[in-house]
């Protein structure tokens, strides 16, 4: 699916992405809230959903390619967190769903995770 | 993509890292990313050199009050090397162990201090040597060689 379907299934704000970022597809979710563990695991291309919202989020997205972050509860980043992403062409979404159900809807509709 | 850079002079890239810089560590990696992209490496290596950085950057910003990053560049391979000043690490076997930590609540609720850096660095490192008097201070030394490929699998 695409991220554009992703924010209207999770009830998704976009804090920072254009159309063209949003056309993006998402085949793979890694969901986390360690900073080693994101630096291990996430994958190029993969959607990161997360509650931290500070910008080592945005530091490891954008050293280990992430295609776009998702920060989960109705967290919302700092506008220089927000400025970060833009900056590094990653969007930003922001949904007031908590992590288990973003994935309990996202593996519903396709997306797995890298393992798959 | 290259496996080794016989083409490339020595290249040596040199950060201070300052007593809870903590967002230096993520520039480093960032920046000596793009260098190695700019070189044609494989994606797989310039990972685990990203890594290595990130983690090894952090445990300086955490621990020391000051120290610096040097990453030397040759044609077989890049050496990460940490020199800080600060607590130094009593047990350095304790400290390898996944999930021994010696990091503050103020440091764990930024999603660092999980006890991963060290073991995420050596899992990525092909060379891993460490050095440390406590009170003093810590040196590293990481060795990553363009063409093992014993370490460039998939889960790394």
């Amino acid at each position: 699916m695409t991220l554009k379907e992703v924010q209207e299934l999770l009830e998704a704000d976009v804090l920072c992405g254009d159309d063209d970022c949003l056309q993006r597809e998402v085949r793979i979710c890694f969901a986390c809230d360690l900073i080693s563990e994101m630096l291990l695991y996430l994958k190029p291309h993969s959607l990161l959903i997360t509650s931290l919202t500070n910008a080592h989020v945005i530091h490891a997205a954008q050293v280990m390619d992430a295609k776009s972050v998702l920060f989960v509860g109705g967290r919302r980043p700092d506008p220089s967190v927000v400025a970060s992403g833009e900056q590094n062409k990653i969007p930003l979404l922001v949904t007031p769903l908590l992590t288990f159900d973003c994935c309990g809807r996202l593996y519903e509709n396709g997306v797995r995770g890298d393992k798959h | 993509m290259v496996d080794s850079l016989t083409y490339t002079p020595k290249i040596t890239v040199e950060f201070e890292i300052g007593e809870k810089d903590f967002f230096i560590a993520g520039e480093c990696a960032s920046r000596v990313k793009k260098t190695l992209q700019q070189l044609g490496l494989k994606q797989e290596i310039i990972k685990r050199i990203a890594i290595i950085i990130y983690e090894a950057a952090m445990n300086v910003a955490i621990h020391a009050t000051s120290g610096k990053l040097v990453v030397h560049i040759d044609p077989d391979g890049i050496t990460i090397l940490t020199q800080d000043v600060g607590a130094g690490i009593e047990d350095i076997d304790l400290a390898m162990k996944e999930g021994y930590s010696t990091a503050t609540y103020e440091i764990r609720e930024m999603g660092f201090g999980a006890g991963m850096g060290l073991s995420n660095i050596k899992q990525c490192s092909d060379d891993l040597y460490i050095e440390s008097k406590v009170g003093v201070g810590t040196n590293l030394e990481a060795r990553v060689f363009f063409n093992n490929r014993k370490k460039t699998g998939e889960d790394v």
